[in-house]
């Protein structure tokens, strides 16, 4: 078992005829084929206005996301779509009715978010991201840019606000013999699709999850907000990994969200509270896989 | 994206925000003349830079000279003036080294009956605009969130349809104001929220927002930053940048793609990702070192990309030996050996460098690195990595 990806997933990318589109749709589709033993097409087609009709490496193109849809019965999609335009493709695919939108775009301007979240929330879709690494199903599919083959089939279920501290964690996991049941990276920005909390229910209802590893860092404190979730819904074993602690206040550490403002959102407070609820906290990034089995043998 | 006090009221004035008349100033006879334009008993002297706390912050050159000052006269605003321009103000924000003051704003002076806070942030948890608003104003509201948090007002408002006029009378009357300022609120409330939404602002703030004794509201300082990743929709924005206020490396790395951060330390580090790069400055901390920077190379790490990033790092005094720290994933691990090893020729290394690989090919990786020849130091994990650079000053 898994969350969010399953084998009835099938995968549009908006975008796909740019370089980096093309790229990650090659990868997620021999990903499937090759490591995941899938017969049928993973990636079923691209998105791109005005190149509608045309195909690219075996990728059908369409005009439209709704046009897409119709055609290869497409329920999920992941957009590399540049950012000023970005916004308007998260509601073109909740609107063409898919279910899971994974958003890679970095950079898309607050009120677009606050724009394109507000819509999806009206609709049946999940939004993952943006500024994510994307969802990856070890042994089933991936979508997004995550090195497929450090991951390995298992039963931890990993969520993180950074892509490169994931793909640590999952090879620090596999260096330990435990591989992942989904691995979803949330994304870097202020305004995200899916946080903390509502993967930590879906994993708590995973059948197929044991453990959770989640990965957070400064600013904001959806943490702090997973912390109290934690404490009153989640009986697996949790571990957690905070990064920031040296991170100067008022300074934006790389992601548009990673700012301590106004003396909140501090890694201190996070550690605190995590700890609070009863998480393995690991101190060191070198030691996120054993904390892991710390919480498990507790 | 930060701007000067007296751009963003120009901004404001042009929304139909309530501003006090001000001139911009930068030179001593200017402040006399600006003075005089004003025709009021007393004017404002404002130092114009970006950090807070100008009021209480003093000049390194002139110790007793105030980085705000009333002035009730042509001749005492000029003496001021002359105190100020070009010399360096240190504020609580500003850190001991301050800034340099080349600008003054002069405003009329104005007649208050009340202070109060207003600030307009987006909020992570309705993910939308939220209007804070305090009956202490002047006050940091960090402050006031601490010891009265009671006295702080949020209001969330429609990013599509702005703060309503019924929010805006509701919240004057719950900070106590009289008819007359209500009606004033009905209009200064709704307008900044509209101005915040127009113009993609990620921070507005005004402290104090005073009601004037004749019922008026009206910004009497302003603080507005703007959301970087929206600046291609108001490309006038690119003239109101103030290069001087901004760090000259972190405006070089940010020219060249990369995102980087200065901080006090003297081990430099390199990393491949954000959140690695946060982890990679607490790892340095845990095993006794201090982090010089944050810099997140990105997911490309590109031979140009490396090499700029180790110029950057270098050209901190401070920095007495360097960190890379890359996993690599799609962007294999001999790729990036690639990069770094033509980049460490490049630069010119004078102090030494710890290389942490892991992911894709790093077999391969490392051995090119030992075939190098070159005088850097291999690390097999994070932690060895972390103690060997640590060590590196010790011996």
């Amino acid at each position: 078992m898994s969350i969010l990806i399953d084998t009835e997933t099938r995968l549009i990318c908006q975008g796909l005829t740019g370089k980096a589109g093309l790229f990650h749709s090659q990868n997620c589709r021999d990903y499937a084929k090759n490591e995941c033993g899938r017969s049928e097409d993973f990636v079923v087609g691209g998105v791109t206005p005005g190149k509608g009709g045309s195909d690219v490496d075996g990728f059908p193109i369409f005009n439209t996301v709704e046009e897409a849809v119709n055609k290869t019965g497409a329920n999920a999609t992941m957009i590399f779509v540049p950012p000023p335009f970005c916004g308007d493709a998260i509601m073109e695919a909740a609107d063409a009715g898919i279910k899971l939108i994974v958003a890679i775009t970095e950079g898309i301007p607050v009120r677009d978010m606050i724009k394109a979240r507000s819509y999806v929330a009206h609709t049946d879709s999940r939004l993952v991201g943006p500024n994510c690494p994307g969802v990856i199903t070890p042994g089933v599919a991936k979508i997004g840019i995550m090195p497929g083959y450090i991951h390995n089939p298992g039963s931890v279920g990993v969520v993180s606000r950074s892509g490169t501290l994931t793909y640590e964690a999952v090879w620090q996991l596999g260096n330990i013999g435990m591989g992942q049941s989904t691995a979803v990276g949330i994304g870097g920005d202020p305004i995200i699709g899916t946080n903390f909390i509502d993967l930590l229910e879906m994993f708590q209802n995973d059948p197929g999850t044991e453990a959770i590893l989640m990965m957070g860092e400064i600013g904001g404190n959806a943490e702090e907000q997973a912390a109290a979730y934690i404490k009153e819904n989640v009986t697996k074993p949790v571990a957690a990994f905070i990064a920031g602690v040296t991170a100067p206040p008022g300074k934006r550490m790389g992601h548009a969200g990673a700012i301590i403002s106004g003396g909140s959102g501090t890694a201190d407070e996070k550690i605190a509270a995590l700890q609070d609820a009863g998480v393995e906290v690991a101190e060191s990034p070198a030691d996120m896989g054993t904390a892991v089995k710390r919480a498990m043998e507790k | 994206m930060k701007i000067h006090e007296y751009q963003a009221k120009q901004l404001l004035q042009e929304a139909g925000v309530a501003v006090p008349r001000g001139i911009v100033c930068q030179s001593p006879d200017d402040v006399a003349n600006a003075f005089a334009e004003l025709r009021g008993e007393l004017a404002v002297v404002k130092s114009q830079i970006h950090a807070g706390g100008r009021g209480k912050g003093r000049f390194r050159e002139e110790p007793d000279q105030a980085g705000v000052v009333l002035a009730k006269s042509a001749d005492e605003a000029r003496a001021n003036a002359e105190q100020m321009l070009g010399n360096t103000l240190v504020t609580i924000q500003t850190g001991e080294e301050g800034k340099k003051v080349n600008t003054l704003f002069v405003e009329e002076g104005l007649q208050i009956a009340n202070e109060l806070y207003l600030g307009i942030v987006v909020d992570r948890d309705t993910a939308g605009p939220v209007l804070i608003l305090s009956s202490e104003g002047g006050m940091e509201i960090e402050e006031v969130a601490k010891e009265s948090p009671e006295k702080i007002l949020h209001e969330p408002f429609s990013a599509a349809y702005g703060l309503h006029t019924f929010q805006a009378v509701k919240l004057a009357y719950r900070l106590g104001l009289d008819r007359q300022a209500v009606r004033s609120a009905a209009k200064f409330l709704p307008a900044i929220c509209r101005f915040f939404l127009d113009n993609d602002c990620s921070m507005a703030e005004i402290n104090p927002l005073v009601v004037t004794t004749d019922g008026d509201l009206i910004a009497l300082d302003a603080k507005v930053s703007f959301d970087e990743n929206a600046l291609f929709r108001h490309r006038n924005f690119e003239e109101l940048r103030d290069l001087n206020e901004e760090e000259p490396t972190e405006i070089q790395a940010a020219e060249a793609g990369l995102s980087y951060v200065k901080l006090e330390g003297n081990i430099g580090c390199l990393v491949n990702g954000a959140g690695l790069a946060m982890s990679t400055m607490d790892l340095i901390k845990l095993h006794g070192g201090e982090p010089a920077n944050f810099l997140d190379v990105g997911g490309g790490a590109n031979v140009d990309q490396v090499t700029e990033a180790f110029r950057i790092i270098l050209a901190d005094d401070n920095v007495k030996a360097v960190l890379v720290n890359i996993f690599g994933g799609i962007m294999k691990c001999d790729i990036i050996v690639e990069a770094l090893l033509s980049a460490y020729d490049k630069v010119g290394f004078s102090v030494p460098l710890v290389v942490r690989l892991e992911g894709t090919n790093v077999e391969k990786a490392r051995e090119m690195l030992a075939a190098s020849g070159k005088d850097l130091i291999a690390a097999t994990d994070l932690t060895d990595a972390a103690k060997k650079v640590v060590a590196t000053l010790n011996a």
